[in-house]
């Protein structure tokens, strides 16, 4: 199947070819046919009980509805910090861009504990949010902060190039035709970042289902309140219960990978359509 | 260049070599012991006695790892091939799983005094500086607004303890019925803000996160709380019923076989119901097993009405009936019953 | 022409930027600035005598030994990958490209699970490694392992859209001019990408070294043995260690701001921004 289509005037096809299946195999083909092979071990029906059950269910909603919250958050967020930084100019600039890609260097357990004592009843937060009733840290709230935190630079990232390149002659044709600045952005600006919001949305939400380093720390971890489905991978390792953890697992990559593919086409469509 | 390329190459084969040795360590034989969570302390002071003792009896040099972490925890990484020559768990259920994987003598439980439990401990409520939320008993545990911080019994061996103990009070109220012990439990639970997954990750919710009112906890677990973390901050609350806790250890028989260290294993163990190791335990909290070293601690433990683990009808019984997938702790998580 | 139609009013300008600016304090600088003031709270001295501690000093040299171990092997691999992405067209690559970013939507967990789902002792190839006496979960292989899962798509990834802006007209003359494959590709191909592989190698090292999820699941735990650094801020932070915690979190925040201001050196020598970053 796999054959060079053009043959082209440079060599080493299949020299890298060959090193790259390899090395795709032994890497990330064979242990994932792993997770798809492993939870069958408990019989059709045994699969299904295992990712049926309240528990199981109550952590995926989480995970999933989380990160798509965090990542709707992330959108205006994101959209923001994008415009701000590609269309003006002010002091440290050069330096604020440099630090969105904070939460991507920085290690996920040291942004875990550190969002923890930011937001823990004594914190620097915290300390200000708890008079007013609000509880972030060990609770639901806590692990949209720290996806929100994860996702930013993902949705900041798409866009900016994107502004970038944003015809500037149709923002003035528009301003020629006497349409306010708010009009312009609402029917000129917005439509035509369409596509890349709903990429950065993309990214910020499968990035976010995963996410288990900086969540465990601040999330409380309750079953059926606040406990993530990676975390309850773990514990069912913990159980010994290998082809459950797997079955997780694998029910965690199939609706990542459908919300994706589902995105994928709903931005060709409005591709096409523009 | 080609020199320069080779050497780089040649340098990275090393680095491969060294790694796949592992780390090297001045000693001449290296134990690891799979442990649960708040025996960190512990086995620290224990490892370095032994290491002298052992040094002075067999002259040989000896280095102790340490690994932690909630006790079901530990059982997987030792029946996924963490190779400890000695588990120190907080149960006997987690022992008996080895065991039943043939990693451990079925009679392990007997190849040391004391159900190999060299020290115990029971379950205590820590609470805040002058117990502000007035509580003595369980019953107190679900008055309303009491938080209660409890690791998940399903990995921590110490949150099965804190389980069975506070099942155990319910069970012998007056009028008491299977399902007003079960109600008690769920509504225990539903005071249940955080479920961390080791004893270790609870004690620092409540005591560094300033979480809950109380703090299931061992006693040992207690009184080193309170200790590290300033005796002003921490009170200790005795139940009027609890549990008698009893950690067992054991040798891996399949790895030490394997690695050759059965015989200083086997000393490491018993040394720990030497008199230097009951020393020791006493002095980290636990309970000692030599009755001399707990009258030189008496002070420190008060007499107390305690249920064993036969009262449930053992180990293998109280797991399937209460943390088993479908058990009770699933049952009182379970919505709309 | 309604001029002040084509930007925002200077009031909205300065109000924007402004909640721009608070926006990124608070949530990306503020973590920063707690984990150095946690770090110091007891002074530089304790600081200093956490990060020396012989278990500190072991995590440190495990996590280089991992890092220096799986980041050459995902840019020598990553390099071979993006040559015959970008420079064949064949049918399935479309495909290729695909699996190669598949990495990046795998929970960190899941790519350490895989791992025991293999190498366990109830794995499908752990008996057999076992009885050759090789260890790999809960030693050093499997850390790797792990890592270089988790760190698989970073030098493609920044690879495939440069070389292809690059495209192969310089490499086509080598050739043609006499040299072989192997000259062209240390002559021509390497000197042209090497501030782009930098910046893959670069954000490959990062995620290797910062990694969590992954390790965790197969590390097994060992203090001073198979620790890598974030494992230990773990650690340190349940052993009541809460400065200990704090300075092995503020080492690794250096490593992120190192990383930062590398990368946007490199941005700068690149002249843009090296592709989307992940």
């Amino acid at each position: 199947m796999m054959q060079p289509a053009r043959h082209s005037a440079l060599p080493g096809f299949n020299l890298t070819f060959g090193i790259t299946l390899l090395w795709l195999s032994l890497i990330v083909l064979l242990p994932l046919a792993a997770l798809i092979l492993r939870p069958w071990e408990l019989g059709l029906a045994g699969v299904w009980h295992s990712i049926t059950e309240p528990r199981v269910l109550a952590s995926l909603r989480l995970s999933f509805g989380v990160a798509a919250l965090a990542a709707v958050v992330n959108v205006p967020f994101g959209l923001l910090v994008a415009w701000v930084m590609v269309r003006y100019r002010f002091p440290c600039r050069n330096l604020a861009d440099s630090l969105i890609d904070m939460p991507l260097a920085l290690p996920t357990a040291v942004a875990g504990i550190a969002l923890t004592a930011l937001f823990a009843p004594k914190g620097w937060i915290g300390a200000l949010l708890t008079p007013l009733g609000i509880k972030v840290a060990y609770t639901p709230l806590g692990i949209l902060v720290a996806l929100i935190f994860v996702g930013l630079p993902f949705v900041v990232r798409t866009l900016e190039p994107v502004i970038m390149d944003l015809p500037l002659d149709s923002e003035e044709a528009a301003a020629t035709l006497g349409a306010t600045r708010s009009q312009i952005v609402r029917r000129v600006v917005l439509p035509a970042l369409i596509p890349a919001l709903l990429a950065g949305f993309g990214a910020a939400l499968a990035r976010g289902v995963g996410e288990y380093g900086s969540v465990i720390f601040i999330a409380g971890n309750m079953p059926m309140i606040s406990e993530i489905a990676p975390l309850l991978i773990v514990i069912r390792l913990e159980q010994l219960d290998y082809a459950g953890a797997a079955a997780l697992g694998l029910v965690m990559l199939l609706v990542s990978f459908a919300i994706l593919l589902l995105l994928n086409l709903l931005e060709r469509r409005i591709h096409q359509r523009t | 260049m080609p020199d320069f390329r080779m050497t780089r190459r040649s340098t990275m084969f090393v680095t491969l070599a060294a790694a796949a040795a592992g780390p090297v360590r001045a000693a001449d034989t290296t134990l690891l012991n799979a442990s649960y969570d708040p025996t960190r302390e512990l086995y620290r002071e224990i490892n370095r006695a032994f290491a002298v003792a052992w040094q002075k009896e067999a002259g040989q040099r000896i280095a102790i790892n340490m690994s932690h972490g909630g006790s079901g925890a530990q059982t997987r990484a030792v029946l996924d091939g963490l190779p400890a020559d000695v588990v120190t768990l907080a149960l006997a259920a987690d022992i008996d799983a080895l065991a039943r994987r043939g990693m451990i003598a079925a009679n392990w439980q007997t190849r040391l005094p004391d159900n190999a439990s060299p020290y115990t401990s029971t379950i205590v409520f820590l609470v805040r500086k002058n117990n502000p939320r007035a509580i003595r008993d369980w019953s107190d545990l679900i008055e309303p607004d009491v938080a209660v911080i409890t690791p998940n019994p399903k990995t921590s061996g110490g949150a099965r303890w804190n389980f069975l103990a506070a099942l155990a009070w319910a069970q012998r109220e007056p009028g008491a019925t299977a399902a007003s012990a079960e109600a008690f439990m769920r509504d225990l639970f539903h005071h249940v803000p955080v479920l961390d997954t080791g004893a270790r990750g609870a004690t620092n919710s409540f005591a560094q996160r300033g979480l809950g009112d109380v703090l299931l906890a061992w006693e040992n677990e207690a009184w080193l709380a309170r200790k590290e973390l300033g005796p002003d901050e921490f009170t200790i609350v005795y139940p009027s019923l609890s549990i008698l806790a009893e950690p067992p250890v054991a040798v891996v028989d399949s790895v030490v076989d394997k690695k050759g260290t059965r015989v200083v294993a086997e000393a490491y163990l018993r040394f720990l119901y030497s008199k230097e190791g009951q020393d020791i335990v006493a002095k980290h909290y636990y309970r000692p097993r030599d009755p001399a070293v707990v009258a030189t601690y008496a002070e420190r433990y008060p007499a107390l009405k305690l249920v064993t683990i036969g009262d449930f009808g053992g180990w293998d019984v109280a797991q399937a009936t209460y943390f088993a997938d479908g058990g009770m702790f699933d049952r009182i998580f379970t919505p709309g019953k | 022409m309604n001029l002040s139609a084509t930007q925002e009013s200077p009031a909205v300008r300065v109000g924007l930027t402004a909640l721009t600016v608070v926006l990124l304090v608070t949530l990306l600088l503020l973590p920063l600035a707690v984990v150095f003031t946690e770090a110091l709270k007891h002074g530089l001295a304790i600081a200093a005598d956490a990060l020396v501690a012989p278990d500190a000093i072991a995590a440190i040299e495990l996590t280089l030994i991992v890092a220096a171990i799986s980041v050459p092997l995902n840019t020598v691999c990553g390099l071979a990958a993006a040559w015959c992405i970008v420079r064949f067209r064949f049918s399935g690559r479309g495909l290729l490209i695909t699996l190669i970013e598949l990495p990046f939507s795998v929970s960190p967990v899941i790519s350490g699970l895989v791992w025991i789902l293999l190498f366990g002792a109830n794995g499908w190839f752990g008996p057999a490694f076992d009885r050759a006496g090789i260890r790999v979960i809960f030693a050093i292989p499997g850390l790797v392992l792990a890592t270089t899962f988790v760190t698989f798509p970073f030098v493609v990834r920044t690879l495939i859209p440069l070389m292809e802006q690059q495209g192969a007209s310089e490499e086509e003359a080598a050739l043609t001019l006499g040299a072989t494959g192997w000259q062209t590709f240390w002559r021509v191909t390497l000197p042209n990408i090497r501030w782009g592989l930098l910046y893959g190698v670069l954000l490959c090292n990062a995620r290797a070294m910062g990694e969590f999820g992954a390790v965790a699941v197969v590390s097994g735990h060992v203090r001073g043995q198979t620790m890598t650094m974030p494992l230990q801020v773990e650690a340190l932070f349940n052993d009541y260690d809460w400065v200990g915690a704090f300075t092995i979190a503020g080492l690794l925040s250096m490593l992120a701001l190192l990383t930062l201001v590398v990368k946007a050196a490199l941005e700068w020598r690149i002249g843009s921004r090296g592709g989307p970053l992940l």
